[in-house]
């Protein structure tokens, strides 16, 4: 049997479970599988679908017979769609640098014994537990004059204390004698966080990092509410509700062809559009959450 | 002061040693200014993340005080006129508030009641998976959706569940009547438990299985030895071993309960409409921002703001009650 090579054996202890048992078990792992999976395989499918297919099968399509790029090569040539990856990709990258540089100074310095240490950690953890509500952030992001600009989209966001306590509960695990050492040294606190804390703790930047930039790619209200006339700074996410879910048609003008593809084919490519660049840092997201930096923080 | 542990009770708060109320003032002040010199440094490294907290939490907070006025944007907070609780006596008798209200606690019952089985099972059916490799694999898939965005997850929903979704062109080449699952306001409670379901029971799932990583494995052996099976193993061992985090989790969920999912009412507000998707979120941006009302939105927002806050403390003290840890403790300073 191949569970005797795997090191994950049953426990002598464990009895073995029944048809009965392991088969529903089987059933259940399918068919959650195929309830996460195969929406975003008709994604897939319906955006390279042909149009013929499309109105064959009345409107999604599991499997492209006849694949074709249109719908992408479509939705590139006009300004809108380029935009809008534009704006995302901007506000994703210097957002995601922010709010890193914000959250690895303030946990590196609230892990040590610091002065106004305890007041400062309880201003970050009390964050946790009230919002100070939508009007007032609003009032508040007018008055520093961000409406219709793109950093509207980046500083609010650039400290989550969610984030801040897996960071922090990182640097308190790193032994003390290592930095005691560095300083009797003679090592500054910004050395010591640059040449020793920092290095030890890739993992742990790597992880957040990529949940900053998930929240950032993923911001879709904060641009609802911040960006009123400047369409043109539209994230992808906002493109994505006009013409996915509310449905506003795209017009052949505003795509800058004559003829136009299936909408659904050309809404499916928007989706992956939005899709892809989060299946892409999974892998790496998953590697390392899954290495016990979450949970670890978690318990911590 | 509040201590707040994100977690497990065992491990002590951190020693942050703050400098004790009943020594002399004279000596005191010159270990201030001596620890200013040590870390100073480290208080630069704070200077960021604090601007950003006041800039965009403290200083906002403050903000709430238009609720509290009938708020002008020409006139500003400064000169806007002040009409004490007004606001909130206007939202009393305003029957659309009511309605978000309504809509607000029903929503957040079914995901209370109906979202919290579904993680315990799917970290018990993880757990209990013997194959590595499956295992993992299947960790992986349900993990993902909470990665996507409300209104990827919205548009997926639609695409499957929707007027023209694979579901109801199913139906339809079947010959039955399309079922009107993203637009019914009767089935809305439930489908938005779903999709929340969909979205974050896997993600919900993770610390759970840290917990049940944690369940000494010497009490299931013992406890097979004295012919206990499965099911027995599975209420008089595990449940208890995890039921701190269990009770942990409901307390983070109570005191968001008024924060059910936003953005996703908000996107679809326009398919259900406002009777059944208005939540005390949607309330304030309609009102407020788009209305214009922004002192009757942000009276709303401050009374869910403080609601939750109270939710929160509320059951934690309740956790307490029963002996358990919950989230944080009061501590009296020594």
């Amino acid at each position: 049997m191949a569970r005797d090579v795997t090191p994950s054996t049953r426990p002598v202890w464990k009895e073995k479970p029944s048809a009965v048992l392991s088969s529903t078990k089987a059933v259940v792992v399918a068919l959650t599988t195929a309830a996460i999976l195969i929406p975003m395989l008709v994604v897939i499918s319906t955006s390279l679908a042909s149009e013929d297919q499309i109105l064959e099968s009345g409107g999604y399509v599991l499997f492209p017979t006849h694949p074709t790029l249109e719908a992408y090569r479509v939705l590139f040539r006009g300004p809108f769609m380029i935009q809008a990856i534009g704006v995302s990709a901007f506000v994703t990258a210097v957002g995601t640098a922010l709010a890193l540089f914000t959250t690895v100074t303030m946990a590196y310095a609230l892990s040590r014994p610091v002065l106004f240490g305890r007041p400062v950690l309880f201003g970050v953890l009390f964050t946790l537990l009230f919002a100070p509500g939508l009007i007032p952030m609003f009032l508040m992001v007018r008055q520093l004059n961000l409406l219709d600009t793109v950093w509207s989209l980046i500083l609010p966001g650039a400290i989550s204390a969610f984030n801040f306590v897996v960071m922090r509960s990182f640097f308190m695990s790193i032994p003390r004698e290592l930095l005691e050492a560095a300083q009797i040294d003679g090592a500054s606190d910004f050395y010591v966080l640059w040449r020793i804390v920092l290095p030890l703790s890739k993992a742990v930047v790597a992880v957040v990092g990529l949940f900053y930039a998930v929240g950032f790619w993923n911001a879709f209200f904060n641009a609802l509410l911040y960006i009123q006339r400047r369409t043109d700074l539209y994230p992808i996410q906002v493109i994505l509700r006009s013409y996915v879910i509310r449905g506003d048609s795209l017009t052949a003008d505003q795509l800058g062809v004559s003829q136009v593809p299936p909408p659904q084919s050309l809404q499916m490519a928007i989706v992956m559009v939005a899709l892809v660049p989060i299946l892409l840092v999974y892998p790496f997201l998953q590697r390392h959450f899954t290495k016990g930096v979450i949970t670890g923080a978690v318990k911590g | 002061m509040m201590q707040v542990t994100t977690g497990m009770p065992q491990q002590p708060a951190p020693a942050l040693d703050a400098p004790r109320p009943s020594t002399p003032a004279r000596p005191r002040q010159r270990s201030l200014r001596a620890r200013f010199r040590r870390d100073w440094r480290m208080l630069v490294m704070m200077v960021p993340g604090v601007a950003a907290l006041l800039l965009f939490f403290y200083i906002p907070i403050l903000g709430n005080v238009v609720a509290f006025q009938d708020y002008q944007p020409y006139l500003g907070i400064a000169d806007s006129e002040w009409v004490g609780f007004g606001n909130f006596v206007d939202l009393y008798s305003n029957p659309d508030f009511w309605n978000a209200l309504q809509n607000t606690l029903i929503l957040a019952l079914f995901q209370l009641v109906l979202f919290f089985p579904f993680p315990l099972a799917l970290a018990l059916l993880v757990d209990s998976l013997v194959s590595t490799n499956v295992r993992r694999t299947f960790q992986s898939i349900v993990y993902l959706p909470h990665f996507l965005s409300w209104v990827l997850v919205i548009a997926l929903f639609q695409q499957a569940l929707g007027a023209n979704g694979l579901v109801n062109n199913g139906l339809r080449t079947m010959g039955m009547d399309p079922i009107g699952f993203m637009t019914d306001p009767s089935i809305f409670p439930l489908m938005a438990t779903f999709q929340v379901i969909w979205k974050d029971a896997g993600w919900a799932m993770i610390i759970f299985l840290a917990a049940l990583a944690n369940v000494d494995v010497e009490l299931y052996e013992a406890a097979a030895a004295d012919g206990a099976g499965r099911w027995r193993r599975l209420w008089h061992i595990t449940l208890p071993s995890i039921r701190a985090i269990v009770i942990l989790l409901l307390i983070l969920r109570i005191g968001d309960i008024l924060s059910v999912g936003f953005e996703q009412f908000l996107l679809q507000r326009d398919s259900v409409g406002a009777g059944a998707a208005e939540v005390l979120d949607t309330f304030t941006y309609f009102s407020g921002v788009i209305g214009g009302n922004w002192s009757a939105g942000a009276a709303a927002g401050l009374a869910k703001g403080v609601v939750g806050l109270a939710l929160i403390i509320g059951a934690n003290k309740l956790a307490h009650r029963f002996g358990e840890p919950g989230i944080f403790q009061s501590r009296k300073e020594s």
